[in-house]
């Protein structure tokens, strides 16, 4: 009983932090007249300093447990949870004036990011399939809300129920398998599942079963092929502002949990979670980057771009080794940073009625807006993996390791497709740089994402000169986490 | 005698009713609504059987909350649903066509 109640309480101060915050800005949006709202903001913006504050304040690369081992602090989760903060902080910055023009920027916004954040965090740090469970709910659920959140947009409110229905299957089917997997192993903690999966023999048809079911679920919730069906549409639908939070930081908290669920608590099932997962990594990247040149619409093409990115991050973690998950941290963590800045140029030049959304809207963006092309440009080659760009390194380092793994043959068809992907990212460069233009004007943009925009893109092509700095931090993440 | 793998075959039973409920149903929302409150359900059956045959909590407690959460799902879900009424006038599946995927 006594080691039931065992906890430190300064482990999970930063959530604690980010719950009563949340609650606060909740609140102050119900009561604030809407001239205030900037209040809202900092009081957000405040909260994310601050937990990045009680984060790196106990920064240390020892392995901690809370609740009876329900909750971990280690390095892995220390990281991605500074990303994570670093994230939504951007977000918030690039999505204030878009918000602003639609009417959305209201006391529900904030607080719905900022427990999606809290659900991510707990995600980051879950020990036990219960807390998995429950952090990916609250993530989740918020996300649903956040998608509906432009109420009379007919486009908005369908892809918010098509996100429902798919995530909730997801959710059933993770939980399918986590019944599964508790009912050969008697446990819900990774630590003892992975303990008895390697001591005693247990039947390995339920717990094939359950794999089976975790993965299809896991793999829902980060939308690899085949199960990507809800991506497009809710990158289409949701206002881009909301776009752009569910393809990025999520996807960190996606990876935490799959790292977690599979190369700790499943670690022994290696062979079979290997083989489901070359496949869908290999489907991802064909049918990301095949269909994402169909596009004309620029949202949709982010999506299939996602899907073939989220190709690449699992085949550095179906090479199952310590050096394919810090080469895949690293990928998910570049692949963030690259997809904000990708969806902040579609708020960019989004104005008031009107919708950047189809590729011809990028046309000639060079004539008269020549910095924000360059930016954009340096973004797409990031994202299709050219040499000075972080884009590439991180590529290089997830086919790397699934070479070293025995995917030889995988990584050249990888190589291949990722040619593929270049030419539709080659084609909005072209558009911006050799077409008429079709705005006419300058575009008009606040001060603060100005700045943050341009550090945010040049720092793409900055890191890309010095990766082995990040490439180190992974690593030791990953290598003092997992063992 | 009721076994443990009676329980799990009636879970399985009832999970693959409610996949085919939200695969098949072309008709309402407020099916598929149906539909994912079953498989959480199903599940929860295995919860229990399992936590039944193997002596331990944790498993009846995990039910406990995945309840709650259910709970919550579906007030998300009707209140989106609810959205979509505002806004075609209608709530069949088959009017969800504004976006081709």
């Amino acid at each position: 009983m006594n080691q039931l109640i065992q906890f430190d309480i300064s482990l999970i101060l930063p959530e604690i932090f980010v719950l009563s915050m949340a609650m606060a800005v909740l609140m102050t949006g119900l009561f604030i007249k809407p001239s205030l709202r900037w209040i809202m903001f900092a009081l957000s913006q405040f909260t994310l300093l601050g937990s990045a504050y009680l984060t790196y304040q106990h920064f240390n690369h020892e392995t901690q447990f809370a609740f009876s081992k329900m909750f971990v602090r280690d390095g892995l989760a220390d990281l991605l949870k500074i990303m994570s903060y670093l994230g939504i902080s951007i977000i918030f910055f690039y999505s204030r004036s878009y918000m602003k023009d639609r009417n959305l920027y209201c006391g529900e916004y904030f607080a719905l990011v900022l427990f999606a954040l809290l659900g991510m965090m707990i995600m980051i740090s879950s020990h036990n399939m219960l807390l998995v469970y429950m952090g990916l709910e609250l993530l989740s659920l918020c996300l649903y809300s956040l998608t509906a959140l432009d109420r009379d947009n007919q486009k908005a409110t369908e892809s918010a129920i098509k996100y429902f229905v798919l995530g909730a299957l997801a959710s059933g089917f993770l939980l399918y398998g986590m019944s599964m997997i508790y009912g050969a192993t008697s446990s819900l903690d990774f630590n003892v599942v992975s303990a008895v999966l390697l001591n005693q023999p247990t039947d390995h048809a339920i717990l094939v079963l359950g794999l089976v079911f975790v993965v299809a679920g896991l793999a829902f919730k980060l939308g690899a092929v085949p199960f990507q069906m809800w991506v497009p549409d809710v990158y289409e639908g949701s206002p881009s502002s909301i776009a752009m939070l569910i393809s990025s930081v999520p996807k960190l908290a996606a990876f935490a949990i799959t790292v977690r669920i599979l190369g700790e608590g499943l670690q022994s099932m290696m062979v079979d979670w290997k083989q489901m997962m070359l496949i869908m990594a290999v489907l991802s990247i064909s049918i990301g980057n095949i269909t994402a040149i169909a596009q004309t619409n620029i949202k949709r093409m982010y999506a299939y771009s996602t899907i073939s990115h989220i190709g690449f991050i699992l085949f550095g973690l179906m090479s199952g080794t310590l050096n394919g998950y810090a080469s895949s941290l690293f990928y998910v963590v570049s692949y963030m940073f690259m997809t904000l800045v990708s969806f902040a140029m579609l708020i960019m030049m989004s104005r008031k009625n009107f919708e950047c959304e189809t590729l011809d809207d990028f046309k000639g963006l060079n004539r008269k807006n020549p910095w924000y092309a360059f930016l954009m440009l340096i973004t797409m080659l990031s994202m299709a993996g050219i040499p000075p760009t972080i884009g590439f390194y991180a590529k290089f380092m997830v086919l790397q390791s699934a070479f070293d793994a025995g995917f030889s043959s995988f990584v050249v068809y990888a190589v291949m497709m990722a040619l593929v992907g270049m030419f539709y990212y080659m084609r909005i460069v072209k558009l911006m740089y050799f077409d008429e233009p079709k705005l006419k004007n300058k575009l008009d943009i606040p001060m603060d994402m100005q700045w943050i925009l341009s550090a945010n893109a040049l720092a793409l092509l900055v890191t890309g000169f010095i990766p082995q700095t990040f490439m180190e931090a992974a690593t030791q993440a990953v290598v003092l986490s997992l063992h | 005698m009721i076994g443990l793998s009676n329980y799990l075959i009636l879970a399985a039973i009832l999970f693959t009713i409610s996949m085919i409920g939200i695969f098949l149903n072309r008709k309402n929302i407020i099916i598929l609504l149906m539909s994912i409150e079953l498989m959480l359900l199903a599940v929860n059956i295995n919860f229990i059987a399992f936590s039944y045959y193997l002596n331990d909590i944790a498993g009846q407690i995990f039910v406990f909350f995945i309840l709650t959460v259910a709970a919550a799902e579906s007030a998300i879900g009707l209140a989106i649903i609810v959205l979509i009424f505002r806004n075609t006038r209608s709530i069949n599946v088959d009017d969800l066509n504004q976006l081709n995927g």
